[in-house]
């Protein structure tokens, strides 16, 4: 069963619509799913979850949340999902029972009904129960939003950058909680701007500038990676990226951990950067294989342009 | 288990709602006694500093005479409560001297012979020199002066039968004493009633938009009118207790009478408090920001009602733009309900008409305000 559908979702801002937020997007994901939807800031996540959540009018296009129309049914949708926006937006001046109480309430149940859902997250911070909600750290006040936006059981959750300005380990602790929601049934789609991320989701969709550049499985994602990817070192850093860009075989090269990754050309091999890398030699430099993964998914697929550009002038160069 | 009666729903909602308001304003000590106090301070300050009366002011006498009758004449200035001596002068031109120096706000110049003029010729003149930087000060003084020494006159010539003799009696209804409090009560109850409801109830739901919560409270079964009502109903509550205070400091303290019903005063100023509730709602459903909120209720209904209500300054004097204008402004009717009602002790009978305008103004911005508010972030 579908849980989310979206057909040609067009979103404009601005009086004369000249800024376009969400350009022609579509997708589906089945009950049951963890979704990520990854993109850079402005990339037009944000409106699309507040479209979703019946938040915000689409210009054109139409979309199904749980079956329901997010313009004409928007009332049975905000029965039935959970959303917690990209700000913080519990009250800080309630205690964190009080807030979770509140919005049980308003949801029209009570924590008691719902506890065996939420326990596992609302375990850690209920020896804080009594503190003030404004004055929990980032990462508990993360713990205390996603039990308030699970309070109802929803049977979609919208989780808008849900790990933004959250440390490493309250990020991780997080997705662990995702993926024990997965397990009772609850369709998530979740945002981030953090590419480590999407490997957790079981598909993601790639966005830019409003337009879903791929959706695919991690995995799926990784696999469609078309050109060689190499990566290397020196003690020169810099000078290599300037250089190493020079020759007619590297398509691209960007700074990747203590690596350079570069990414060849289609149908190209490795022999003029291993002629590169003997030449550098005085400067210790090396260079070995390495496995793309998401983020070299998302900077290959961000230039799309470039690619084409640059082939058919190789192309007009050769003949 | 409360899912199974749909119609408990709605309340428990609402009231869940009602008490996460309450925790708001109970944790905001310092806003909190702001809105508690300030109809405290303001009737302090309106009865007791800002006060338009004219009491013991100073003045000094230039006695040329120095004769019986001018003495007694001075004597009785002076006992009035009106006036204080503060100098006797020698010369003429110690009066502007005095002025000057900004102490004495009148003085009397008393000519030479005054009492045989008086007695032999039957007219004797007495000059009052006021300091008309502010004319209203000085248009009083003048006055309270002149008819201090009309009194003295009635009384030296009761010893005497004179031919023909008007005399003007003055009864003033109503406030006899011609109390200042009688008039800002009624104003100080408008300013305050329409400050914490239309004010805050607008900022606090613009704070709801900006913080966020208003977009989880959107996303959720909660209907998004209950959302504004319920801000309301703390401030209706705070207001109720705001009518309770002013009317005891100004019966107690102010010694302003209630010559009406106590409890049509009492339905008339929540009827207000929802009239200012409305206008609140209606604004929170527009401003975007706490700021906006606030400029909104300060420039667009703060000024009017000081300025047209009538409180500060007569509506009857003002120009026909401005008279029209001031039919707009809830607290000018307002006013009038409470100036009738609890100063002249009128019934409803006598103020149904304000009435009825004062309740269709709030039916006009409570649709409007539920109409305007958006059930969508944009």
């Amino acid at each position: 069963m579908t849980a989310v559908a979206v057909n040609n979702i067009v979103k404009t801002y601005g009086k004369k619509k000249e800024v376009a937020a969400l350009y022609d997007i579509s997708f589906e994901v089945p009950q049951g799913e963890l979704f990520g939807v990854i993109g850079p800031d402005g990339a037009g996540k944000t409106s699309l979850f507040r479209i979703l959540t019946t938040l915000l009018l689409a210009d054109s296009g139409s979309a199904t949340v749980d079956g329901f129309d997010v313009v004409k049914d928007y009332k049975a949708i905000r029965k039935r999902v959970g959303y917690m926006p990209g700000k913080f937006s519990l009250y800080p001046d309630l205690s964190v029972e009080e807030n979770l109480n509140f919005f049980a309430t308003i949801f029209n149940t009570s924590i008691e009904e719902n506890y065996e859902l939420i326990k596992d997250i609302y375990i850690q911070i209920e020896p804080f129960k009594k503190r003030k909600a404004g004055k929990l750290s980032g990462g508990m006040k993360q713990k205390l939003a996603l039990s308030c936006a699970l309070i109802h059981r929803p049977s979609v959750l919208f989780l808008d950058e849900p790990t933004t300005g959250v440390d490493a380990v309250s990020r991780k602790e997080f997705w662990e909680m995702l993926k024990g929601l997965k397990q009772q049934g609850i369709t998530i789609l979740v945002s981030t701007p953090y590419m480590d991320e999407a490997g957790l989701c079981d598909r993601v969709a790639l966005v830019q500038n409003g337009k879903i550049l791929s959706i695919n499985t991690p995995q799926g994602v990784v696999q469609e990676f078309p050109y060689p990817l190499w990566a290397i070192r020196s003690d020169k850093m810099l000078a290599l990226q300037r250089e190493a860009a020079k020759l007619s075989s590297v398509q691209d090269i960007y700074p990747f951990g203590e690596y350079h990754h570069v990414v060849l050309k289609k149908g190209s091999t490795a022999a003029q950067l291993e002629e590169f890398i003997q030449a550098h030699q005085v400067d210790n430099a090396e260079m070995k294989t390495a496995t793309p993964d998401i983020e070299d998914c998302f900077i290959a697929l961000m230039k799309p342009s470039i690619d084409t550009a640059t082939d058919s002038l190789n192309e007009n160069a050769s003949k | 288990m409360k899912r199974h009666f749909p119609l408990s729903i709605f309340n428990f909602q609402f009231l869940a709602f009602v008490k996460k308001e309450f925790y708001h304003i109970w944790r905001d000590k310092r806003t909190m006694f702001i809105l508690l106090g300030m109809p405290v301070v303001q009737i302090v300050i309106f009865g007791f500093a800002l006060t338009n009366e004219v009491k013991n002011s100073k003045f000094a006498v230039l006695d040329e005479a120095k004769d019986d009758a001018s003495q007694s004449l001075i004597a009785q200035l002076d006992a009035s409560r009106y006036f204080d001596l503060e100098k006797n002068l020698t010369s003429y031109q110690q009066i502007e001297e005095e002025f000057k120096k900004g102490k004495i706000k009148l003085a009397v110049v008393i000519p030479a012979h005054f009492s045989d003029d008086l007695k032999h010729l039957n007219k004797a003149s007495v000059q009052l020199i006021a300091d008309a930087s502010d004319p209203n000060v000085a248009n009083t003084l003048t006055g309270y002066a002149t008819s201090v020494i009309m009194d003295y006159q009635v009384r030296i010539t009761q010893e005497r039968k004179m031919p023909y003799t008007i005399n003007t009696e003055l009864r003033m209804l109503y406030n006899p004493q011609l109390k200042g409090a009688f008039n800002f009560v009624p104003g100080v109850m408008a300013m305050v009633l329409l400050l914490v409801c239309t004010m805050m109830t607008a900022i606090t739901i613009v704070k709801e938009k900006e913080m966020g919560t208003m977009e989880i409270m959107l996303v959720s079964p909660m209907r998004p009118q209950l959302v504004v009502l319920a801000k309301a109903v703390p401030y209706l509550l705070l207001s109720v207790i705001n009518i309770a205070t002013i009317l005891l400091l100004s019966v107690f303290v102010l010694e302003v009478p209630i010559n009406g019903s106590i409890l049509l005063l009492v339905a008339e100023s929540i009827l207000f408090t929802l009239v200012s509730l409305s206008l609140g709602l209606l604004i929170s459903a527009g401003a975007q920001s706490q700021q906006t909120a606030m400029f909104i209720s300060l420039v667009a209904l703060f000024l009017p009602t000081i300025m047209l209500s009538g409180f500060m300054f007569p509506i009857e004097n003002m120009p026909l733009p401005l008279r029209i204008v001031s039919n707009i402004v809830p607290a000018k009717w307002y006013y009038s309900i409470v100036k009738s009602v609890m100063i002249k002790g009128v019934g409803l009978q006598a103020v149904w008409k304000e009435t009825a305008i004062l309740a269709g103004m709030m039916i006009f911005f409570l649709t409007m305000a539920i109409k305007k508010f958006k059930i969508r972030l944009a």
